[in-house]
């Protein structure tokens, strides 16, 4: 058995756990914390008994579609995503609610509490309330694996679409997972046609919700799901503690710690959604005072519905943010009459990311900002939300919301008579995800804004998964690639140039011919490919010049490439007053040298 | 032995790789470990935190003051990790320049074997070599042979032996 034992990231045992359950279709679209699922998946490939087909999806939508169908068949499928993603499947994702599914489906949806990574912190298990869908809350990485083959039996037995939802502190722990045989389900695809189900018109949609809310009920008492009891000894009586997720983790550190293990009666909560009503009955009998620790909603709290439960609620487990180790001492020494913890000293922020030393995104930025220092700058969801730092991005709201924010900055300046330069930013992955209807809609309401399609050729922030104008599929195998030039044509842009922003001289002669464009009689969108691969390839590294790049004397301390230019390989060394280049960061693209006003920053060339 | 050790560096320079060496090394013992890391936007040139703990516990956390432990590859760090460790616990740091716990210039080192993300191991060499951590030289070498790219694996073991041996 040794052998078999791994260490494992949360989201690889998720991944793996797929592949041992007899997963079929596996279709994600990748965003922090979720990305590894599929990506472990990929990399377990070889080992699935059957067929499996892997896909990066252009969106969420399109990969719960692409599973659900495949679901149809009778097959196991999984749609991977992060919790704003379940967003942008939100639409078939609650129809599936009554519709229901055949081969086991799940839906894996990492949610981000602190965040990390996110622009909120929402639950996704309360979205699975408002959804009527059963939702598990692991607590460890070789739980979350645990519960997925008993999540694909459970959605065949009530042919329900189950979710499973890990967070940060699950998806990016490593942990000592065991491994198992994968299942061998030699499942043909049969599609069984039922038009009163899967076309569903209005009027069958009541026995639908029916048959729906029967089955929640079922499933609330399944046995193998109910909240895990660790009896206290009794010297707390009345008194439970009621912990889902990653907070049940540290709470159970934490008793173990301050010598309460077993002292107390602490009940896990599997799945938070559909909760078991009886569950809920017997902590109002048995118990005077419950303590509800969960991210980040009080799902589990609402359904309780306990006249002495302390938690989100009363304000006593904070309502925001991560809920840490050093939180939950906090809330239980509260709970408990146990002495209070010292007051935790104030967090340090660090060093702040930024885009990495040689990024062709700060190339294309600076100049932007350089062109239209009045502009206004609507941007996007990927690594280029970093031009934060360089002041060239003024909004950044979900993914695709840039072209359309554009727009509407563009209308309501308009209709007082003058408007300002509006530069859109936006990822190749974020356009083909959520930005092709923007644009087009862009075009057809005759908005005067440049759209700078920022294009590295890849999903950098999550680690570069392939784009579809790459031709690769998710197991890198050749596809046919689909370019951004001519959709952006057929959306009807008249004005389209590409150009390779390491060249400052002509990229901002393009910005600027772009903008004489959106301002002269026939102007409407116009855009700017900015095309050059992302460094973080090493063939892209590779494939451009380096050189060896230094500060001369002449350096005057004006920190312009410090502070406008914001590359992490340059600092102030605040003693001499001048830039200085740090060689272990800096990747001798040279594309600081053009930002020196003195010309203090030089190259030799070195390959 | 529990033990909780926290690494802290900034995106980019070999913190997951050195969170997954020593965490490997406890796997090879047949101990528990959990393991936290940072991933994301967070990873690009910020600073990052992992957390390793070996035996038993439940949460991959570490909560302020209860680290064994500390490798900081970012001494910039040091302010923003440093309430995680125990007053009385071991810090072992990347630094160039003289200040608390044991410092080695790790990135100077990696750089004369051609790659400064070598530091992490050179770092690493230090600890074993201080007897810091729950395991030995041995075993480290074990899980870089397991974890590192087979083209890199002498290189990486010349950082360990280069922070190992150095005085």
């Amino acid at each position: 058995m040794k052998q078999q034992i791994e260490l494992l990231m949360g989201n690889e045992a998720i991944g793996r756990g797929l592949i041992e359950a007899g997963c079929q279709i596996a279709a994600a679209y990748p965003g922090t914390p979720s990305t590894e699922i599929l990506q472990a998946v990929i990399d377990h490939r070889e080992q699935a008994e059957e067929p499996l087909h892997i896909e990066w999806s252009v969106n969420e939508k399109i990969a719960f579609e692409v599973a659900l169908a495949a679901s149809y068949t009778g097959k196991r499928s999984v749609a991977v995503m992060k919790q704003v993603g379940l967003n942008v499947a939100a639409d078939p994702f609650m129809r599936t609610a009554y519709l229901g599914v055949k081969g086991g489906m799940l839906t894996i949806v990492a949610d981000d509490p602190g965040p990390h990574s996110s622009q909120n912190e929402q639950d996704t298990r309360l979205f699975c309330l408002q959804a009527r869908v059963p939702v598990l809350d692991p607590a460890s990485p070789a739980e979350a694996k645990e519960l997925v083959p008993l999540a694909f039996e459970l959605s065949e037995k009530y042919e329900m679409n189950l979710v499973l939802r890990p967070t940060t502190r699950i998806c990016h722990s490593r942990q000592n997972v065991e491994r198992q045989k994968p299942l061998k389900l030699e499942r043909g695809a049969n599609f069984e046609k039922d038009p009163t189900r899967w076309a569903a018109t209005p009027a069958f949609l009541p026995p639908l919700h029916r048959r729906l809310n029967a089955g929640l009920e079922e499933i609330a008492r399944e046995p193998g799901l109910q909240p895990r009891l660790t009896k206290g000894d009794g010297s707390r009586p009345r008194v439970a503690l009621v912990a889902s997720g990653i907070a049940c983790a540290h709470l159970v550190d934490l008793l173990d710690e301050l010598g309460l293990s077993g002292r107390v009666d602490l009940f896990q909560v599997l799945m938070p959604y559909p909760l078991n009503p009886e569950f809920s009955a017997r902590l109002r009998q048995d118990y005077s005072r419950v303590l509800v620790l969960e991210e980040t909603y009080p799902v589990i709290e609402l359904q309780l519905a306990h006249p002495g439960t302390v938690g989100k609620q009363d304000g006593a487990v904070p309502r925001e943010g991560e809920l840490a180790p050093d939180i939950i001492h906090r809330v239980l020494a509260a709970f408990l009459d146990l002495p209070a913890p010292p007051e935790l000293p104030v967090q340090k922020r660090g060093q702040r990311p930024s885009l990495c030393p040689g990024c062709p995104h700060r190339a294309a930025f600076y100049s932007i900002r350089q062109c239209f220092p009045k502009g206004i700058f609507p941007s996007d969801i990927g690594c280029y939300t970093l031009g934060l730092n360089l002041g060239a991005v003024d909004t950044v709201h979900c993914m695709g919301a840039c072209i359309s924010q554009g727009v509407g900055f563009y209308q309501a300046y308009a209709q007082d008579g003058e408007f300002p330069t509006i530069v859109v930013t936006i990822g190749d992955s974020t356009f083909f995800h959520a930005g092709i209807p923007a644009l087009i809609n862009a075009v057809i309401q005759q908005a005067r804004i440049i759209v700078v399609i920022l294009d590295n050729a890849t999903t950098a922030m999550t680690g570069g998964q392939p784009v579809p104008h790459l031709g690769l599929a998710a197991d890198g195998r050749k596809t046919r690639a689909v370019a951004i030039e001519p959709l952006v044509r057929a959306s009807g842009v008249d004005f389209l140039e590409i150009c390779d922003p390491y060249d400052k001289p002509r990229f901002e002669k393009l910005l600027r011919q772009a903008d004489n464009y959106i301002r002269g009689e026939q102007g409407g969108v116009a855009v700017l490919i900015s095309r050059h691969g992302c460094i973080m390839d090493p063939a892209v590294r590779k494939a451009q010049p380096s050189w060896q790049v230094s500060v001369i004397e002449s350096c005057v301390g004006c920190r312009r490439c410090v502070d406008a230019f914001e590359c992490p390989a340059l600092s102030m060394d605040s003693e001499q007053n001048i830039a200085r280049i740090n060689p272990d960061r800096c990747i001798g693209c040279g594309t600081c040298i053009p930002v020196c006003p003195v010309d203090a920053i030089v190259r030799e060339e070195t390959s | 032995m529990k033990q909780q050790i926290i690494v802290s560096g900034i995106g980019g320079q070999g913190v997951l790789f050195l969170t997954r060496v020593i965490a490997q090394a406890a796997v090879n013992r047949g101990l528990p470990v959990l393991t936290s890391e940072t991933h994301g936007m967070a990873q690009r040139g910020g600073t990052v935190l992992s957390t390793i703990k070996v035996d038993n516990f439940a949460s991959p956390l570490i909560r302020a003051g209860q680290a064994d432990l500390g490798l900081l590859l970012w001494e910039e760090n040091l302010s923003v990790h440093q309430t995680l460790i125990r007053p009385e616990g071991g810090l072992y740091l990347n630094a160039a320049t003289a200040g608390p716990g044991e410092r080695i210039d790790a990135s100077a080192i990696a750089r004369g074997l051609g790659n400064a993300v070598l530091a992490n191991l050179v770092l690493l060499g230090l600890a074993v070599r201080k007897q810091a951590l729950f395991c030995c030289v041995d075993e480290c070498e074990t899980a870089i042979r397991q974890l590192a790219p087979q083209k890199f694996a002498r290189q990486n073991l010349e950082a360990f032996h280069q922070g190992l041996n150095h005085n």
